[in-house]
């Protein structure tokens, strides 16, 4: 099926690069900087979001290197610059806004059956709301960069370090209303605009999962806000808010990033769970294995996430017997968390299975973010964590989810719709070729720092004891084959889109309203407003389209 | 946008009372109430809010689901506060080696 040039479907009109659609509708760039159109803001955001990557990238690939001898390459002040921008720029300027600014915005209207979003301008705002945040903090970046970690941690951030602090926080405080209007604009737009007959359990489950991110994105966001604005307050004008010596305490620092933190960290891993849905039922042809289990298990980690941030607190001075409620709690919301991975086990089975590039990620991203899950639950105990907080271990759980997990996630969503955005194929041999590095990559990065971690490796350190080196440059070799793995969808999207060959409205032979309109799609996204009489994954045939 | 129209002369009385109890604030600044400065200047804090969310952003003419998003989010707000007491109010029940108070040269009054 991916081979084939699909130059003429029966029933479809033959699609021709003549046909007006929402990129060839109007080419200057006024018409792209004033454009009020989701597909194109989502375009915007997904030129942003990767420049952002690479630069995040860099300050990795620096890391690595600086890694491979255990005296280090880079003095420790650089060193201590180049996690906390290379964390920075990851987590707030490329995994929060990556999926849902880009697939949530190109796809929430053409899923639903809708023209665009609920606010439009709102949604161009948000863009440039984003670009004044990466501005800031790229500024920081420039004038001698940051030193605190992405964590920001109080005393040090606010009384001691003499780096860019304040305008790296401006700018992630800024960033954080973009994704607050995009959530905002997203909750309104699934409530007020799918089209008739798309009742909630109707819906994709890819809708789910931005709605539930959507939530953590408006009750969440605002906390982080505050919290970097004291921080600028007690580094400005030396209010005791968080600095002990002058009457604060630091604890609450802790408290209240991490009430945002770790619902964040949901935000970057439930829309690819989201994708995850879309790219399983696809690619084995088959319903959901429990729709409405899946759908609330979005919901549910949604809420329980707010619950547990606690967990990242227990050996920094936190009250134990809080420490014991979050340890319980986290353990809680690995529930909906496995039922998701099970569901989709469940799918695959008996279903007629193809490995397309969009498929291989989306199967990786089971076993690497069961990985990332699983030892979340050593760390989540409070006895282990001793052991393990502060460590590389830490570094390897969490980058199984937000790599592993997110990141696959991202490139496999890409990859699926990445037809429907541009109207062009990619050339399918590269995309699994590149699917497989990553994943081999990834996992020699990153699974020899579970052990580095276990074995009693701090991270946030330049040097390191001699006996950790082998480790160490295993990681680091990994990552430059990760490097290289993600450097190929890079080169081949680029030559896609200008010359691959036409894809046809439906590539995939998907089921979704997203799929029934012509690739691009038109400007309004659908001629006419479709009218949806079957359950979503319908791809066992029409006969039980009656009960949704 | 769904159409009510608000008196001009509730937006002024709302307006004044905003005002009183802004110079209330100021006011019970001057008087010392020990434990309760704190929970004083809440308690008039949260009435003002409750003014400003109900009148001034059309919460008390909107629709249910409108009112819904409104106490979700003031109920998350209580689970940042609740967690947040959970861990200061148990912080000194188990003895520790050293705690912030008596490691700093500045010293607290008992929480
Ligand atoms: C090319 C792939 C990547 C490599 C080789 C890499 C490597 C590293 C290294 C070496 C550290 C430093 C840990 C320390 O100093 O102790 C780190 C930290 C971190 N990485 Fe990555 N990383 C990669 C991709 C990502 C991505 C895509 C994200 C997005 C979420 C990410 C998020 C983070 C975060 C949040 C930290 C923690 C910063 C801190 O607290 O020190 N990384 N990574
Ligand atoms: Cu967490």
């Amino acid at each position: 099926m991916s081979t084939t040039v699909i130059a003429e479907i029966p029933g479809h009109e033959r699609p021709s690069v003549e046909r007006v659609n929402y990129l060839n509708v109007d080419h200057s760039v006024k018409s792209w900087l004033l454009t009020h159109d989701h597909k194109r803001i989502a375009l915007l955001y997904l030129i942003s979001i990767t420049l952002m990557f690479f630069v995040g990238g860099f300050f990795a690939v620096l890391m690595r290197l600086n890694l491979i001898e255990p005296t280090g390459l880079v003095a420790p002040e650089t060193y201590n610059k180049l996690f906390t921008m290379h964390g920075v720029i990851m987590v707030f300027f490329f995994l929060v806004p990556s999926i849902p600014a880009t697939l949530g915005n190109f796809l929430v209207p053409m899923m639903i059956g809708a023209r665009d979003l609920a606010f439009p301008r709102i949604n161009l705002l948000s863009w440039y709301i984003y670009i004044l945040g990466a501005a800031f903090t790229l500024y920081a970046v420039i004038s001698g960069g940051v030193d605190t970690g992405w964590t920001f941690y109080t005393p040090y951030s606010s009384s001691f370090s003499h780096t860019s602090v304040i305008p790296t926080a401006v700018g992630v405080f800024i960033t954080g209303f973009s994704s607050i209007l995009t959530g905002l604009n997203f909750i309104v737009t699934i409530h007020k605009m799918r089209a008739p007959g798309l009742t909630w359990f109707r819906l994709p489950l890819f809708i789910w999962a931005m709605y539930a991110t959507s939530v953590i994105f408006i009750l969440g966001t605002p906390v982080i806000a505050i919290t970097l604005f004291l921080l600028g307050l007690e580094r400005l004008l030396h209010i005791g808010i968080f600095d002990p010596a002058i009457g604060g305490d630091p604890i609450l620092f802790q408290h209240m990033f991490w009430f945002y933190s770790h619902p964040a960290v949901y935000i970057m891993i439930l829309p690819g769970m989201g994708v995850m849905s879309e790219l399983i039922t696809a690619f084995s042809r088959k319903r959901i294995f429990g729709y409405t289990f899946v759908a609330f298990s979005s919901l549910a980690i949604a809420i329980i996430s707010f619950l547990v941030w606690g967990h990242h607190m227990f050996v920094t001075g936190q009250s134990v017997y809080a420490g014991l409620i979050f340890s319980v709690l986290s353990f809680l919301v690995a529930i909906p968390s496995a039922i998701k991975v099970f569901n989709w086990t469940a799918t695959l089975y008996k279903g007629s299975i193809s490995y397309e590039a969009p498929m291989l990620y989306a199967l990786g991203f089971i076993g690497l973010f069961t990985m990332g899950g699983l030892t979340g639950l050593f760390l989540a105990s409070l006895a282990t964590d001793v052991h393990l907080n502060g460590t590389y271990f830490i570094v390897a759980h969490f980058h199984y989810i937000m790599v592993g997990g997110a990141v696959m996630a991202y490139l496999g969503g890409l990859h699926f719709w990445w037809p429907k955005i541009t109207g062009r194929l990619y050339p399918d041999a590269w995309a699994r070729f590149a699917a497989l590095v990553i994943f081999v990559g990834f996992n020699l990065t990153f699974f020899p720092q579970f052990v580095l971690g276990y074995l009693g490796m701090p991270r946030r350190y330049a040097v390191y004891p001699g006996e950790f080196q082998v480790l160490n440059v295993m990681s680091s070799a990994g990552a430059s084959i990760l490097g290289v793995g993600y450097l190929i969808p890079l080169i081949y999207f680029i030559w896609s889109f200008k010359y691959g060959p036409l894809a046809g409205p439906n590539p995939w032979g998907a089921k979704g309203l997203e799929w029934t309109t012509p690739s691009p799609p038109p400007t309004e996204n659908f001629e006419e407003v479709p009218i949806v009489t079957e359950q979503a994954y319908n791809y066992a045939g029409t006969s039980e389209s009656a009960h949704g | 946008m769904s159409g009510h129209v608000v008196p001009v002369k509730t937006y002024v009385f709302v307006f004044l009372a905003l005002m009183v109890l802004t110079g209330l604030t100021t006011g019970v600044a001057f008087i010392d109430l020990h434990a309760w400065n704190t929970p004083a200047a809440l308690a008039i804090a949260v009435v003002k809010m409750l003014l400003v969310v109900l009148f001034f952003m059309h919460v008390k003419y909107s629709p249910k689901l409108t009112k819904m998003v409104v106490v979700a989010g003031f109920f998350f707000l209580s689970l940042l506060v609740a967690f947040t007491l959970a861990d200061e109010l148990t912080r000194n029940w188990s003895p520790r080696a050293l705690d912030w108070s008596t490691a700093a040269s500045v010293t607290h009054s008992p929480r």
